[in-house]
């Protein structure tokens, strides 16, 4: 067991019972001891007040040949050799995170000819860019970009690790992990720093976005979180900053590659932009059908915003799945979303509820989705619609007047 | 061609319960479903059997209720199931899970193929099917959306990425992820139901598939639930009430002054 606790020192508080993520501690005789469901996490050691529970040597080496990793990165994912928005994010996020950790913050780079994209990635607060170019790097391929990653986290040692969860990010991360074997959460929504321990706090909603759970990577690093595209916040980009690059050699043919990318093909229209939207008017079953969307896009176009949608009216085959916001669609955080005919289900409401404000149109004044809105109509949104396009116009023109 | 399948029993309900002691779901009680996704990586499977002819086995780690979604995989047209199932598999993270998964795939012998959902709808991590990959040191297809070509020796598919798709080629043994463009899944039928009651659904444990009990559930597991918590209930909003005129009106007034519109 990685934490004993002294049973001179227990006063049988029972303060560390609580503190137990796994319910591992009990008491006996007046005394605290950990059972076998102990995981070695150490929550309890802190919440000791009289220090009677510590770590065994075992754990402490452990913990120095941890200390050799330092550094937070960002993989900095590329299409067709443009850096995409995700690995800002993840940079403004992995600022915060290097800063608390007084470490740097690195972004690795992946592709053919991509040098241009490290100017970028410095912009955006990268102290260090490893770049690693090849022909054969060109398009994503998983065994290629995980041998690469795979390679440098064993030479350089970085203790935290940042990836997007786009469908590129979610393919590489648990590849890489598996390899090094350490640990890998997904769609992280806040990341922080338990300062004391160099402890990376990830925090992912579970269970439809109903619960959220800090996960914590204890005895293995690098520390492996992606997260979302649209959840971290770049920060404004400062021209001319500048950093090091450190060049990776590819090694051509030394990876066992079993499989070819024979075509990448980019379906217009297909790529809508939720995640970067500042307004989304979404439709949801109560839309009616394929035409009802028309009115929902008028509402959009006027406010210059995007259409989003619910799970019932994609899988109705009304509007296409890119539209999809929700927990198995898109997450999204404009600061106005407009629900129509959308009950609320947990499963959509775990993507939109970090909205600004949220307006919900509903025929059903009991619809959960009034329960997170900051305003509310009970109406039927082919009704409310055609008089909320009106009242934009009047409002339009009313300033016009007064411009006059 | 030998299938594997992995499936994975969810709750079918939003309504969560969890143990407020360890933070962990408790299953009992709550109505369960395959998971979604995985029920396409069958049909994807299903189809192959009936095209060209193969053995689809079914592969679910759970809980012992965990047999009754193999019964329904079963009924819907897999030729076998096996459930891994002991106390030393709890609360594992999607390593330990990816490790004892992976050791019982290879004590089924020879394969051709392993499919896997994209991801389960009580995580969503996606994480099982690319680290069985690696454990098995097979390469790996995510996002599988469409199937094009497969023989013995290679599989084309499409990949579905955000902006359009990929056409990626890849030599079997492989492993695949199955998102919900792929199929339509079918409904088991009523001979099939008959004989998926009749099966005998083999029970390994940790010992079975040689894995030590420190390697997997909750002790094999890099990451730890350090705590849950719910999330901070947003304050109640404001219905507009009056006409619906009345109520726009308001609406758009509300929306200008807050500078949103």
């Amino acid at each position: 067991m990685a934490v004993v606790i002294d049973k001179e020192k227990c006063v049988g508080c029972r303060a560390c019972l609580g503190s137990c993520p796994f319910d591992a501690i009990e008491m006996a005789g007046g005394a605290a001891y950990i059972t076998d469901k102990c995981t070695g996490c150490g929550a309890c050691v802190e919440a000791c007040p009289v220090e009677a529970i510590y770590r065994t040597d075992e754990q402490k080496k452990e913990e120095v040949s941890l200390d050799a990793y330092k550094g937070v990165w960002v993989f900095a994912e590329q299409r067709d050799g443009k850096v995409m928005n995700i690995a800002f994010e993840l940079l403004g996020e992995g600022k915060k995170l290097a800063q608390a950790l007084g470490v740097e913050l690195s972004a690795v780079l992946i592709g053919d000819k991509v040098e241009g994209g490290a100017k970028e990635l410095f912009a955006y607060g990268a102290d260090v860019v490893y770049l690693a170019e090849d022909p054969e790097l060109k398009v994503y391929r998983t065994e290629s970009y995980a041998s690469v990653l795979s390679d440098l986290i064993k030479a350089y040692k970085p203790e935290v690790i940042l990836i997007g969860a786009t469908n590129i990010g979610r393919d590489l991360g648990p590849r890489v992990a598996a390899r090094i074997k350490t640990g890998l959460t997904a769609d992280c929504t806040e990341l922080g720093i338990d300062t004391e321990q160099r402890l990376l706090l990830q925090t992912r909603p579970a269970f439809g976005g109903n619960i959220m759970a800090t996960i914590l990577c204890p005895n293995t690093r690098p520390q492996m979180a992606t997260v979302r595209p649209g959840v971290m916040k770049k920060m404004a980009p400062a021209a001319g900053r500048s950093g090091k690059v450190i060049r990776v050699q590819y090694k051509s043919g030394m990876d066992k590659i079993r499989t070819i990318v024979k075509d990448v093909v980019r379906e217009a229209g297909r790529l809508v932009n939720l995640e970067e939207a500042q307004i989304i008017v979404s439709g949801g079953r109560g839309v009616g059908g394929p035409e009802g969307f028309a009115v929902i896009e008028q509402v959009a176009k006027k406010l210059g915003g995007v259409v989003g949608a619910s799970r019932g009216a994609v899988d109705a085959g009304w509007i296409a799945n890119s539209h999809q916001v929700g927990q198995t669609g898109k997450t999204v955080h404009p600061k106005l979303y407009i629900a129509c005919g959308i009950s609320g289900a947990i499963q959509h409401v775990a993507g939109m509820q970090n909205s600004g404000l949220i307006v919900a149109i509903n025929k059903n004044p009991a619809a959960p989705i009034f329960k997170i809105a900051d305003y509310g109509i009970a109406g039927d949104l082919h009704q409310v619609l055609p008089l909320f396009l009106e009242a934009l116009e009047e409002k339009d023109n009313g300033k016009q007047g007064l411009a006059v | 061609m030998k299938i594997i399948v992995c499936i994975k029993q969810v709750p079918n309900t939003n309504e969560v319960k969890l143990d407020p002691k360890t933070g962990t779901l408790i299953r009992e009680g709550v109505p369960s479903i395959i998971n979604p996704d995985d029920k396409n990586a069958l049909e994807a499977a299903l189809a192959i059997k009936e095209q060209q002819g193969a053995e689809v086995i079914v592969l679910s780690m759970g809980p012992p209720q965990a047999d009754y979604a193999i019964r329904e995989a079963l009924a819907m047209g897999a030729d076998e199931g096996i459930l891994l199932s002991d106390r030393a598999f709890a609360g594992a993270d999607t390593w330990a899970t990816s490790c004892a998964l992976a050791a019982a795939i290879k004590k089924t012998g020879e394969f051709d193929l392993v499919f896997c959902g994209r991801q389960a709808i009580d995580g969503d991590t996606a994480q099982v099917g690319p680290e069985i990959a690696e454990i098995l040191d097979l390469p790996q297809v995510t996002y599988v959306r469409k199937i094009a070509s497969i023989n013995k020796e290679k599989i084309v598919v499409e990949r579905a990425l955000e902006d359009g798709y990929e056409v990626i080629e890849t030599e079997m043994p492989a492993v695949l992820t199955a998102v919900k463009e792929l199929n339509q899944p079918r409904y088991p039928s009523a001979s099939g139901i008959v004989n998926a009651f009749e099966k005998i659904i083999p029970v390994w444990g940790a010992a079975d598939i040689g894995v030590s009990p420190d390697k997997v559930g909750l002790n094999g597991s890099p990451t730890q639930v350090k705590r849950t918590f719910t999330p901070p209930v947003k304050g109640a909003g404001r219905m507009l009430s009056g006409t619906l005129q009345e109520a726009v009106q308001t609406l758009v007034q509300e929306l200008n002054a807050k500078h949103v519109i």
